[in-house]
């Protein structure tokens, strides 16, 4: 691609951006308001966040939506590592086929069929919904996202130093896990972290396979939100955004640190 | 041969393939075939909420009263019954008009990013992501808050004068259209992205050293080449509109339902199980072709990428 950017390419990539940012922008500058209505501006204050603060049932969602997040993204991120590695180093095995449409299907499928096909089989296997039925809904639909990314760099890395510790007679379970596992930590890190913000974030799954008991804060939200807008809940959404900030900027500088390293002992993919 | 372990039956090679398989089956495929044999059902005054059950204990028996209980009455209904006609055709409307949209935003953005100094291209790139990490959930309640009666949008249009009474955006089309560009944006730009940054840009200087003026070699050279990232973008955000439930229900009006939002009221409000089921299976019938085009996109990109 030729570089170089007209006065057009400016002008759009600005507007852009401003686009996705400016509500998000707005949502966290409101939750300071100090009034309650969102058309007049009260002064700075951090009143919503106490009342927040004080909001037993919203923070026992909290600890809910964080519980099912950590568990079902370190299933996912396990399941999904190794369907990567099927999917990038055995190319024969019965069922490949049907294998890889598994692993990409839940990646465009809308939620909303995945979430109902859930909910019937946990009823047919007469489950009690709650805590572990969200937890094996959000790893299923998180499991295809760790698979792209790890598959991504399992495809990616030089192959030739896995076949170099094989001929020098490393046997390969070996082989995996002093080779090609610190190659993809970083890939599996970014996956994790992916499946714990999807989990997070869902609505519709958790909605479909929620139990008595189980209300994640995305279920609260939107009994919340659908009659309209509420300063504690931008107080919410204003934390949440934070949570995910502070973990992009950890994973980046994990990414960082890891690529130095592999540059320093010389061992690039390209 | 690539990889020796190809060959070696290891722990591992057993592992990467029986614990997804089994896990994915058992809770991605298998749950499919059930909504499809409740599809068939009807609906019951008990729990669950639909006959037949299929009783395995019975035997032969219980398997033949099982199957001719089974009827595609749910079916009849939905190709009788407006409702899930007209939401079915809605769905398909919002998909087509607001992936045209995006395209329309996304490839200029995505063209803007590839052409931008080497050196601010990650941060671009980045930049684009991020929202896709925050709430999803979040990132319509914003909306919300600009687009209500007396939100920013209004404020700020009766300040410039452009109108004298707030107009309603919330509960309109328009207010779902806004809605699902804001989401789905980062899906189309990233794919159309991938490809222009491939590109080889002495393509375009052989062009123009040819005599090809630049609107003809970004229409004969640029555009052909960035076609598999138009395609993968507009199949990525395509795809779960159709199926798209949260934008509709919180900023759409209650005129006319997206299909995503009639499955939601036949399985939460009415509790018929078996119509939303089917209602389910033919939302899929819609979506393989498209899905299955995505698919083998996705393998033959990795393949390339071998």
């Amino acid at each position: 691609m030729r570089r170089g950017m007209s006065i057009f390419n400016v002008t759009t990539v600005a507007l852009g951006l401003a686009f996705l940012y400016l509500p998000i922008v707005i949502l966290v500058i409101y939750s300071f308001n100090a009034s309650r209505l969102v058309s007049v501006w009260g002064g700075w204050s951090t009143r919503w966040y106490v009342e927040l603060a004080q909001d037993g049932a919203m923070i026992e969602s909290a600890w809910i939506t964080l519980s099912i997040a950590i568990v079902s993204a370190s299933v996912a991120t396990l399941v999904g590592t190794l369907a990567a590695i099927a999917l990038s180093r055995f190319n024969r095995f019965r069922g490949r086929m049907l294998f890889t449409g598994m692993v990409y299907a839940p990646l465009v499928m809308p939620e909303i069929i995945t979430g109902l096909a859930l909910l019937l089989l946990f009823v047919a296997l007469e489950v009690d919904l709650g805590f572990w039925t969200i937890t094996i809904g959000h790893a299923t639909l998180t499991i295809s996202f760790v698979a792209v990314i790890v598959q991504a760099r399992l495809l990616d890395f030089d192959q030739t130093l896995e076949e170099a510790a094989m001929d020098l007679g490393c046997p390969p379970g070996r082989t995996f896990l002093t080779v090609t596992l610190p190659l993809i930590a970083p890939a599996i890190a970014s996956g994790f972290v992916l499946a714990f913000t999807l989990s997070l974030d869902d609505l519709v799954i958790a909605s479909f396979t929620t139990g008595p008991g189980a209300t994640t804060l995305p279920i609260r939200i939107y009994s919340e939100i659908r009659l309209g807008v509420k300063p504690e809940i931008n107080a919410l959404c204003t934390i949440l955004i934070a949570v995910v900030a502070i973990g992009i900027v950890a994973t980046s500088i994990i990414g960082k640190y890891s690529g130095n390293r592999r540059a320093a002992i010389g061992i690039h993919g390209h | 041969m690539r990889n020796p372990a190809d060959h070696k039956d290891t722990w591992l090679r057993r592992a990467a393939v029986i614990v997804p398989y089994s896990w994915l089956a058992a809770f991605f495929l298998v749950p499919f075939l059930i909504v499809l044999k409740i599809s068939f059902s009807h609906t019951e005054l008990a729990q669950p909420p639909y006959a037949p059950v299929l009783d395995l204990t019975a035997g032969f028996e219980g398997l033949k009263a099982f199957l001719t209980d089974l009827s595609v009455r749910n079916y009849e209904l939905l190709t009788s019954d407006l409702i899930y006609l007209s939401s079915f055709f809605k769905s398909l409307e919002v998909a087509v008009i607001s992936t045209a949209i995006l395209l329309l935003i996304g490839f200029p953005l995505a063209y803007g990013i590839a052409r931008a100094p080497r050196q601010w291209q990650g941060v671009l790139f980045m930049l684009i992501i991020l929202p896709f990490w925050t709430s999803f959930l979040i990132r319509i309640y914003a909306w919300i808050n600009i687009l209500q009666r007396d939100g920013l949008l209004n404020a700020v249009l009766l300040s410039l004068g452009i109108v004298d009474q707030p107009p309603v955006w919330l509960a309109t089309d328009a207010a779902v259209y806004i809605g699902i560009v804001y989401s789905y944006l980062p899906f189309m730009v990233l794919p159309i992205y991938a490809t222009l940054e491939k590109m080889d840009e002495s393509l375009l200087e052989a062009a123009a050293d040819l005599g090809c003026p630049r609107w003809k070699a970004f229409w004969l050279v640029t555009l052909p080449l960035s076609i598999n990232g138009v395609i993968a973008g507009a199949l990525l955000c395509f795809i779960p509109i159709v199926g798209e439930f949260v934008i509709p229900d919180l900023l759409g009006g209650s005129s006319t339902q997206m299909i995503g939002q009639t499955l939601w009221t036949e399985f939460f409000s009415n509790k018929d199980w078996p119509v939303a089921s089917a209602v389910a299976v033919v939302l899929l019938c819609l979506l393989v072709v498209p899905i299955v085009i995505y698919q083998q996109m996705q393998v033959r990109a990795m393949e390339r990428g071998r």
